[in-house]
C-alpha cells in the first residue's frame, strides 16, 4: 500500500493530468513504468527518464514559459522520477529554439542532478515530439513513430522501461510534492492578426499578442478569456490546444474546460479568409508528416492539392480527412484533419450560405487520438 | 535475421470472430495470419514475413468491435472473444482510399513490368475495383538509381513500403538503401557513405512488391536476339534451382521439379541449345574439390572459402579484400559450363565460338554482374553474354504465350557430346543430377565433400567415402560442424545468408572450409526468383532439390563421364585450360 510521504500516492491523489496533450492520468503512467521494470530480471532494471520539452505545437510556447521562470521545479519534477524509478539518468529534450535563449538558465538548474539537455534535432519539425520519434531522436535513428506495442513505459529508450512526461506535468509534479500543487493549468492566449494573407518571411506577424496565464483547470474557455481581459471586442472563434492540432470552436461553443494542451487562439471572424486557413492548416502537417504512413504522406498532401485548386472537390476532401483520422499511423496523423473540419463544422457556417461539404463529420478528439 | 513469429507452445486456445465466423486461434499471431490460416484474405502490401510488421501501407486496416478506430491486421495480435470484421464498409472506404493514394505514387510500366502477371497491386485494382487514376501521379520526375549493371530502384515505381530497406539492412545488413528527406519527398536512396556499397544480391528486388527495385532488365536484347538471330547459334544455360522455383510462375505448387518443361520452353522460345547449369556445377566440384585437398596438403592457405555466389564475391572484393586469396579459384557453374561451351563443345561441334551467344537463366541479379567481369574472358571474350534471372524469363515465356506447366518435357542437350554437323539438336538423355544441390545453401560444400572424400580415399577400401553430408543442409543462419573424409578431420561452416557473415570472419581460423551464399536459403531464395519468396517456400523449393538429388543416379560430381571428359580435353589445351577453369578477384574497396 503506498504510503502518504509516497510521491506516487501523492501524484494519485492531486489527479495530476499529463500535459502533453493525451490526458493520460500520470500516476498510471508512472506506475507502468515501475511494472515494467519490476518485470525485469533483478540485475537489470534500468530505465530512463525523459522531460518533452520539444513543444512542436505551433503559437503555444506554455512550456518555453514554464522552462523560463521555473527550470528548477522542472528540474526537480525529474528529479522525483528518477528516485520513484531508481533511474540513472534523465533527458530534457528540448526545442532548439528554446535551448538557444534558455541555455544559461537550464543549465544552471540541471546543474548537478543526473539530468541531460538533449536538443532535438534540426529537421526533426512537428513528429519529433511524438513520444516514440523522441526514442529514435535520441538513439540516432530516424525520426517517426515506432510501432506500438512495445509500449515506451515497458520498452523505451533503448529498449528499457521509459517514463516520458511533459515540461509542465514534471513541474506540477514539483509542486505535488511540495504541497503546494493547486488543480491549475498554464494557459497560452494568442490573439492572431485580422490580416489573413501573409508571405512567408511576414510568418511572425499573424500573431499580434500572445501571452501565458495560470488558471484553475476546470474554467470554461469563456471564464479564461472573461478573466484574462482577452475576450474579443469584436466577432471572433478560436481554436483550442494549438495552432496545428487544436480544435476549433465559434465564440458560442465556451462552455467547457480545456482539454490537451493549454493554449486558446483568438482568430477574427470577419477578416480572415476559411480557404487560407484550411491551407494553413494542412500544409503545416503535409510538411511535418513524416512519410512512414500512406494516409498522411499521401493524403494531407492531396487535400492541399484540392484546396489550392479553383474547383474544389469537397466530397474528396472529407473522405481523405475520414481516412487521415482512420487509418493513420500515429496520433499526429489522426489529430491532421481536426482543425480544418472543426472549423467547417463549427465556424464556416457563421460566415458564409453555401453548402457546407465538410460537415457534420464525425471527428476524433486529440486525446482519442493518441489514446 | 529472419523474423519468426514465436508461437510459444500455449495449450490455451481463443476464440475470435472474423466476419461472423468463429475461429479458434493460438494467442500471439496477428489477425493478419489467423484470417490467412482461414482462408479469409486481407490485402497488404508493406508486409513480408521475413520482416516485422511495418504497419505503414494501412492497406491491411480491419474494424474490430469496441476499438474507436480501424487497426492494422498486420501489427494487431488477436484477443479472445475479439470481434473482427474485414470487409465493413468502413473497411472498405479506407482500404480503397489508401490503395489509391498508393496508385499515384507507382507511375505504371505494366507492358513491360517482369512481375505484371503477379501484380498485387494490379490484382488488388481489379478485385475491389481500385479507381486507379483517381490521383495524379505525382513521381513522375523520380529518378532510378543503377547499381552496377545488376539491380535498380525506379523511384518513379516506389510505393514507399521499405520493404527494400528492411532487406538490404534487417535481412543482409548491408545498409546500402537509405530512406532520404519526410513527408512525399521520402525516397529510397543508395548510401553515399564510401565504406558501404552494394553486393547486388537483389534482396530488395525480391521483397518489393511493385518491382521499383528490380533487376536490370536484358530480356529486350535476348528477345531481339531470338527473333533475328542471323547466323548466331543462341544457347540456354539454366540454373540448378531453376527448376523447383520457375513452376510456381505457371500456377504450378512450390518445390515443383519442371526440368523437362524448363527445357522445352527454352526450345520452344527459340533457343537453339539447351543446357543444364549442373553440368558446370560439377566442374566446379571437381576443380574446388582438387582444389580444398591440395590446399590441405601443401599446407595452403586456410579455410578455403567457396566463391560461386557472385554477391558473396563483391562481398569479399569490396569488405574483406584481406580474404580473396581464401576464395577458391574455379570459376561459378555457369562461367564453367558457358567456359565448356564456347571451347570444348564449339569445336567439336565445328561452331566458331564467335557465333555461340550464350544466355544463362539464373535465380541470380548478382549474376549480371558477374557475367560483365573483365577476368573471365576465354581467348578476350566473355563466356556469359546475358544474364536472365527466372523472373526476367518467366515474364519472356508469358509475353509469347508460351505456358510452361501444358509443355511436353523435354531433355536438356548434353555439352560433352557435340551435335551432328548441321546443328542438329543431339536431345541426348540427361537426368537431373546431385548438383541440384548447389541451388540450397549447403549444396556446393556437400557436393564438394563428396568429391574431396573421394579424391582423398583412392584406391583406400576401408576409407570412409560418405555421401551425405546433412550436416550442411537446413536453413539455419550459420551451421557448423566437424567432419572426417577419409580419415581426414575438416572443419566445415555454411553462412546461410550474407546477414549471418560477421561472427564467421571473427573466428576464421577455427574452419578449414566455408561456403558461403549471399541469399537466405541459397539460390533457390536467390534475389532473382519468383516473387513471393518466404521463409516457407524457400523450404519447399530446398526439399525438392535435395528430393532430385536423393533418387540422382550420379551423385558425385567426379563421376560425371561428360566432366571427365571435358576436363581431359583442357588438359590438353595448354593455357586456355586455366582460362576456363580458374579465376581472380580485385580489391574494390
Amino acid at each position: 500500500m503506498p504510503k502518504d510521504n509516497n510521491i506516487l500516492y501523492k501524484i494519485k491523489k492531486s489527479g495530476l493530468i499529463g500535459r502533453g496533450g493525451a490526458c493520460f492520468p500520470v500516476w498510471k503512467k508512472w506506475t507502468a513504468v515501475k511494472n515494467a521494470l519490476n518485470e525485469r530480471p533483478e540485475n537489470d532494471r534500468k530505465s530512463y527518464v525523459i522531460c518533452n520539452a520539444s513543444e512542436g505545437e505551433p503559437d503555444v510556447k506554455k512550456d518555453f514559459y514554464i522552462l523560463k521562470n521555473y527550470p528548477e521545479k522542472v528540474i526537480a519534477g525529474m528529479l522525483l522520477a528518477l528516485a520513484y524509478l531508481g533511474a540513472k539518468r534523465g533527458y530534457l529534450y528540448i526545442n532548439a529554439d528554446y535551448y538557444r535563449i534558455l541555455k544559461v538558465k537550464l543549465e544552471k538548474a540541471a546543474d548537478g542532478a543526473p539530468v541531460e539537455i538533449l536538443v532535438k534535432p534540426s529537421g526533426a519539425g512537428y513528429i519529433g515530439g511524438e513520444e516514440t520519434s523522441i526514442l529514435n531522436a535520441i538513439e540516432g535513428k530516424r525520426i517517426e513513430p515506432r510501432l506500438k506495442p512495445p509500449f515506451v513505459f515497458k520498452e523505451g529508450l533503448f529498449g528499457l522501461p521509459t517514463l516520458l512526461n511533459n515540461v509542465e506535468t514534471f513541474y506540477n509534479v514539483a509542486l505535488v510534492e511540495e504541497g503546494s500543487y493547486r488543480p491549475d493549468r498554464f494557459v497560452t492566449i494568442i490573439e492572431r492578426s485580422p490580416k489573413t494573407s501573409f508571405k512567408p518571411f511576414e510568418r511572425l506577424r499573424k500573431i499580434i499578442k500572445r501571452e501565458v496565464f495560470l488558471f484553475p483547470e476546470d474554467w470554461t474557455v469563456e471564464k479564461i478569456l472573461k478573466k484574462s481581459g482577452r475576450l474579443p471586442s469584436y466577432k471572433f472563434f478560436v481554436q483550442l490546444g494549438g495552432g496545428a492540432s487544436g480544435i476549433v470552436l465559434n465564440s458560442g461553443q465556451l462552455k467547457n474546460p480545456l482539454t490537451g494542451s493549454g493554449s486558446i487562439t483568438i482568430y477574427n471572424l470577419e477578416t480572415h479568409d476559411p480557404m487560407e486557413l484550411a491551407r494553413e492548416w494542412i500544409g503545416f502537417f503535409c510538411g511535418e508528416s513524416c512519410g512512414k504512413c500512406v494516409p498522411c504522406r499521401e493524403g494531407t498532401f492531396r487535400v492541399k492539392e484540392q484546396l489550392e485548386k479553383k474547383n474544389v472537390d469537397w466530397p474528396l476532401i472529407k473522405e481523405l480527412l475520414e481516412n487521415l483520422a482512420e487509418t493513420s499511423f500515429c496520433g499526429l496523423g489522426c489529430s491532421a484533419p481536426i482543425a480544418i473540419t472543426s472549423y467547417f463544422k463549427n465556424v464556416f457556417p457563421l460566415i458564409s450560405d453555401k453548402d457546407n461539404a465538410l460537415a457534420p463529420s464525425q471527428l476524433k478528439t486529440v486525446c482519442e487520438c493518441f489514446s | 535475421m529472419f523474423f519468426v513469429e514465436l508461437s510459444f507452445s500455449m495449450p490455451k486456445k481463443i476464440t475470435i470472430t472474423i466476419n461472423g465466423k468463429k475461429i479458434s486461434c493460438s494467442p500471439g499471431e496477428t489477425i493478419f495470419k489467423v484470417a490467412k490460416n482461414n482462408g479469409i484474405e486481407i490485402p497488404g502490401l508493406c508486409g513480408h514475413p521475413d520482416f516485422p510488421p511495418k504497419a505503414n501501407c494501412r492497406v491491411c486496416v480491419v474494424e474490430i468491435k469496441g476499438y474507436n478506430k480501424l487497426v492494422t491486421s498486420c501489427s494487431e495480435k488477436v484477443a479472445d472473444r475479439m470481434v473482427i470484421n474485414t470487409e465493413s464498409e468502413r473497411v472498405k472506404k479506407a482500404r480503397n482510399l489508401n490503395l489509391e493514394l498508393i496508385f499515384a505514387e507507382h507511375i505504371e510500366k505494366c507492358p513491360t513490368c517482369a512481375i505484371n502477371s503477379t501484380c498485387r497491386l494490379l490484382y488488388y485494382a481489379e478485385k475491389y475495383k481500385i479507381k486507379v487514376r483517381r490521383f495524379s501521379e505525382r513521381k513522375a520526375k523520380r529518378k532510378t538509381y543503377k547499381f552496377a549493371n545488376a539491380v535498380e530502384i525506379d523511384g518513379s515505381q516506389c510505393i514507399d513500403c521499405r520493404n527494400c530497406v528492411d532487406a538490404c539492412s534487417m535481412l543482409q545488413k548491408i545498409n546500402y538503401l537509405e530512406i532520404k528527406g519526410k513527408g512525399i519527398n521520402q525516397e529510397i536512396t543508395p548510401s553515399k557513405d564510401p565504406e558501404v556499397d552494394c553486393i547486388y544480391c537483389g534482396q530488395c528486388a525480391l521483397h518489393c512488391p511493385v518491382n521499383s527495385a528490380a533487376e536490370q532488365s536484358e530480356w529486350q536484347e535476348v528477345e531481339k536476339l531470338l527473333r533475328n538471330p542471323g547466323d548466331k547459334k543462341l544457347v540456354a544455360m539454366f540454373a540448378p534451382s531453376i527448376r523447383v522455383s520457375i513452376g510456381e510462375e505457371f500456377g504450378l505448387p512450390y518445390g515443383k521439379v519442371v526440368t523437362g518443361q524448363l527445357s522445352a520452353a527454352l526450345r520452344k522460345l527459340g533457343f537453339n541449345y539447351v543446357f543444364d547449369v549442373i553440368f558446370g556445377a560439377d566442374i566446379t566440384t571437381v576443380v574446388e574439390a582438387g582444389e580444398l585437398i591440395d590446399r590441405i596438403k601443401n599446407k595452403g592457405r586456410l579455410p578455403m572459402i567457396t566463391s560461386c555466389c557472385p554477391g558473396w564475391v563483391k562481398y569479399a572484393e569490396f569488405y574483406h579484400p584481406e580474404l580473396l586469396p581464401n576464395l577458391t579459384s574455379a570459376r561459378s557453374p555457369h562461367v564453367h559450363l558457358a567456359g565448356a561451351i564456347k571451347t570444348y563443345w564449339a569445336e567439336k561441334s565445328g561452331i566458331d565460338p564467335k557465333n555461340i551467344i550464350t544466355v544463362s537463366i539464373m535465380p541470380c541479379t548478382a549474376k549480371k554482374f558477374e557475367a560483365m567481369r573483365k577476368e573471365l574472358a576465354i581467348n578476350g571474350a566473355r563466356p556469359v553474354d546475358h544474364v536472365l534471372t527466372t523472373r526476367e524469363f518467366a515474364f519472356l515465356l508469358k509475353k509469347n504465350k508460351i505456358n510452361l506447366a501444358k509443355l511436353k518435357p523435354e531433355n536438356s542437350d548434353n555439352p560433352a557430346l557435340p551435335v551432328a554437323r548441321g546443328g542438329i539438336v543431339s536431345g541426348s538423355a540427361r537426368p537431373d543430377g546431385a548438383g541440384s544441390i548447389y541451388g540450397a545453401s549447403g549444396g556446393v560444400m556437400e557436393s564438394a565433400l563428396r568429391t574431396a572424400a573421394a579424391l582423398i580415399c583412392k584406391g583406400d577400401k576401408i576409407c570412409d567415402n560418405r555421401i551425405d553430408f546433412k550436416e550442411a543442409r537446413g536453413m539455419k543462419g550459420v551451421k557448423e560442424a566437424e567432419v572426417i573424409i577419409g580419415g581426414q578431420k575438416l572443419r566445415i561452416a555454411v553462412v546461410n545468408g550474407i546477414g549471418h557473415i560477421n561472427p564467421i570472419i571473427k573466428k576464421l581460423s577455427d574452419y578449414d572450409y566455408i561456403e558461403v551464399m549471399a541469399c537466405p536459403g541459397g539460390c533457390i531464395g536467390g534475389g532473382g526468383q519468383p516473387i513471393p519468396t518466404t521463409p516457407e517456400i524457400r523450404q519447399l523449393r530446398a526439399e525438392a532439390l535435395y528430393k532430385i538429388d536423393k533418387n540422382a543416379q550420379l551423385r558425385n560430381a567426379h563421376e560425371n563421364k561428360g566432366v571427365i571428359e571435358v576436363l581431359k580435353w583442357l588438359k590438353t589445351k595448354g593455357k586456355l585450360e586455366s582460362q576456363v577453369l580458374h579465376t581472380k578477384y580485385i580489391k574494390r574497396s
